[in-house]
């Protein structure tokens, strides 16, 4: 057996790896999007793309969001796969007509005639000290729009599975990057990215007996390192990373509430409305005779994404988390 | 060192000249709508292409009668008729090479039909069976598209893939008068000039958006002249003379097909019918306006043009005529027919695979259906 040494890489670095492998495996897949030519994104998501396929397959397109993703349209009816990069999470909104009135119900209108494969990129979440627009968390609203898959990474190996995957999906992706992950580094191996993981599946990042914590993107190493701290406290958690929110991996949480009879969701956006409000029914009508404790929620307040230097207060932490596993005691009067 | 005690060193020079990056003057529209019913230019027009375009207008306004007549009797939900408007459908549509594609918008029912889509399944977006009837692949007619202006983007992206693979298809794409204040309108626009795409895009002014006229849409000068800002030529024509869109489509047409880029082209119609079945048009407009453009039908300038050069005889006409009678006949008789629908379609194309949720959703329904249909088998019995 061979030993491969492996390199610590970033997720940025991951995902440009699986972009370039993408299209180097396949000439039908075009990346575009502001500024993912020369200067290889704002991120450096695409950087050497464009050098390395030509400016006709990573292409800087005109500043205009609706017009990025409808191009992308017409352009996967025509047997290409684009990527589309939406620069920041809030400036995805002009391209939500397209999103929702074609690019997520074409395969239905047209009895399966006109698949898009596309692949929509967002860098989204907060944690980076953006500026207003430059952190918003939008999966909801991606998640109530029937046609769309939803997936979002939170390693270094699933960012470059995921998106692969993403990539070769016939169906239209939302590819969420927690963008404050994108510089975070784990032992994924450059040299032999082979993994492409299906999309649809959750993974148990940490096993644990005594509650589940339901999370994905940029909240799994939060979890992780409140299911750390919580062993202080006698609490042995799960942290269940969920990966693609549609579709939705009941199985894998509801195999772990069964195990651990208590669960908190963990997620940025708000929780008013928010995933974790669904993903909570789920589990309740799921495990209803192994819960000790109501499914709990720790999200974002329910507010405009807050400026930078209030950040810290809006985002769910270790104390908030750590403080929703304590009142899992749950006592019959309460 | 502050900002003040630098000033000194700032010795300011004349701004860089500018200069246009290109004159605008070619891309600018002519000043009256270009003619050629009537005109000189009349007698170039080729007296085969003359006579089936009459063939299809006649066969198209049968069509809007016969699918206004459906939906009083319930069998279309609404119907936005093109009466009036026909010489733009079809002529636009017959300019284009078989593998080139159209990209209708909600109206366009006719132009899809022009291509060759099958006229009832040109219709069951309307009737409500199912959103599109007919498989955009087979004749290069994307869905019939309901958001306005936004089926002009996806125009764009195909013809521009087209171009990258090689491919010498033109895309044409129509929108109305109320599209183009849509954002979309802008953004392909600017996309096919910037990528110099195979692009036609067709404005079919005809004068109202709903209740909504030309004057309160917008303030330039002409829709055509809207192209000039994007870098791209723009012409106007008289949307009911079918030789003069013909030939300034198929100008366009050409001319996007050997690399020359997009072209936008103002088709100044009108709308004889209400918007829909469901609209009263007498809110906003009044009959002699109406009445004015009725002196101005498209079928009736083609067929004076054709009789006056003797090239339509009575039985070319009765041949016309027949042709219509029987699609309509053909139309009305399938059209009575109750669609067979599957409820289990329901989830069949949602996704290429069904989520499990999906799954879950369709093992409900199917549950639902048996009992029903048990339920039923019982009553009868
Ligand atoms: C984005 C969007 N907004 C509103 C509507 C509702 N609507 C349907 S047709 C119409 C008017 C369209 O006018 P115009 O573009 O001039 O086309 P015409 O009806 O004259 O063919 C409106 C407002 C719509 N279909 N799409």
């Amino acid at each position: 057996m061979t030993t491969v040494a492996v390199k610590p890489a970033t997720m940025a670095q991951a995902l440009t790896r699986a972009l370039r492998d993408a299209m180097a495996a396949d000439p039908s897949v075009h990346v575009m999007g502001e500024d993912v030519g020369t200067l290889g994104g704002v991120f450096r998501v695409t950087d050497g793309l464009a050098k390395e396929f030509g400016e006709d397959r990573c292409t800087d397109t005109p500043l205009a969001e609706a017009g990025i993703l409808g191009t992308a349209v017409g352009m996967a009816m025509y047997g290409m796969r684009p990527v589309v990069e939406m620069q920041f999470d809030a400036f995805a909104y002009p391209a939500f007509e397209q999103l929702i009135s074609h690019v997520s119900r074409m395969r239905n209108r047209t009895r399966g005639k006109m698949p898009l494969p596309i692949t929509v990129r967002v860098p989204y979440g907060g944690g980076i000290g953006g500026v207003e627009h430059h952190s918003d968390s939008s999966e909801a609203y991606y998640m109530a729009t029937p046609g769309l898959h939803v997936v979002t990474p939170a390693t270094v190996a699933d960012a470059y599975g995921l998106l692969r995957a993403a990539i070769a999906s016939d169906d239209p992706v939302v590819f969420l990057e927690p963008k404050r992950l994108y510089w975070s580094k784990d032992s994924w191996n450059p040299d032999d990215p082979q993994s492409v993981e299906p999309i649809g599946r959750a993974v148990v990042r940490r096993s644990g007996r005594s509650a589940t914590l339901i999370t994905y993107g940029p909240s799994v190493p939060v979890c992780l390192e409140a299911a750390e701290a919580a062993r202080d406290e006698g609490w042995d958690l799960e942290v269940v990373d969920l990966r693609s929110l549609v579709p939705f991996d009941d199985e894998t949480v509801a195999a772990s509430v069964r195990r651990t009879g208590r669960a908190v969701v963990v997620h940025e956006s708000g929780g008013f409305g928010g995933p974790g409000g669904e993903i909570a029914a789920r589990v309740t009508e799921r495990c209803f005779h192994h819960l000790e404790a109501p499914v709990l929620r720790v999200a974002g307040f329910d507010l405009p994404y807050p400026p930078p230097m209030l950040e810290r207060h809006h985002l769910p932490g270790v104390d908030r988390i750590l403080d929703a596993v304590g009142r899992l005691q749950w006592e019959a009067e309460s | 060192m502050t900002v003040m005690e630098q000033r000194g060193a700032y010795r300011p020079s004349p701004p860089p000249a500018w200069q246009p990056r290109m004159a605008p003057a070619p891309l600018l529209p002519d000043a009256e709508p270009y003619r050629v019913l009537g005109t000189e230019a009349a007698v170039k027009a080729d007296p085969g292409l003359l006579r089936r375009l009459y063939a299809e207008l006649v066969r198209g306004r049968r069509y809007n009668a016969q699918a206004t007549a459906l939906t009083k009797q319930g069998r279309l939900a609404v119907y936005p008729s093109s009466t009036g408007q026909e010489a733009c459908e079809v002529a636009a549509a017959l300019a284009l090479q078989e593998r080139d594609w159209l990209f209708p918008s909600y109206r366009d029912t006719l132009a899809a039909v022009a291509r060759g889509v099958d006229p009832v399944e040109a219709l069951t977006l309307l009737r409500g069976d199912w959103h599109t009837g007919y498989d955009p692949y087979e004749h290069r007619v994307a869905p019939l598209c309901t958001p306005l202006a936004t089926q002009l983007p996806h125009a764009v992206g195909l013809a521009h893939a087209a171009r990258l693979k090689g491919d010498d298809v033109v895309a044409l794409a129509m929108v109305g008068d109320g599209g183009t204040s849509e954002g979309d309108f802008h953004e392909a626009l600017n996309f096919a000039a910037v990528w110099q795409a195979p692009v036609v895009f067709l404005v079919q002014n005809n004068g109202f958006a709903i209740s909504v006229p030309l004057a309160k849409q917008t303030a330039a000068p002409s829709l055509a002249h809207k192209a000039v800002g994007y870098g791209m030529p723009g012409r106007l024509v008289d949307g009911n003379d079918a030789a003069a869109v013909h030939e300034v489509v198929a100008d366009a047409v050409r001319h996007a097909r050997a690399g020359g880029g997009p072209t936008l082209i103002e088709a100044i119609t009108y709308r004889i019918d209400a918007h829909t079945n469901a609209d009263d048009a007498t809110r906003y407009r009044g009959d002699s306006e109406v009445e004015t453009w009725r002196g101005h039908d498209p079928i009736a300038l083609l067929e004076h043009e054709l009789t006056e050069r003797g090239l339509l005889d009575e039985d070319t006409k009765r041949t016309a005529r027949d042709a219509a009678e029987a699609m309509a006949a053909d139309l009305r008789e399938r059209m009575n027919q109750d669609p067979a629908l599957d409820p289990m379609d329901l989830f069949t194309h949602v996704y290429a695979e069904p989520t499990p949720q999906l799954r879950e959703q369709q093992a409900q329904l199917r549950a639902e259906l048996d009992a029903e249909h048990g339920h039923q088998e019982g009553a009868h019995r």
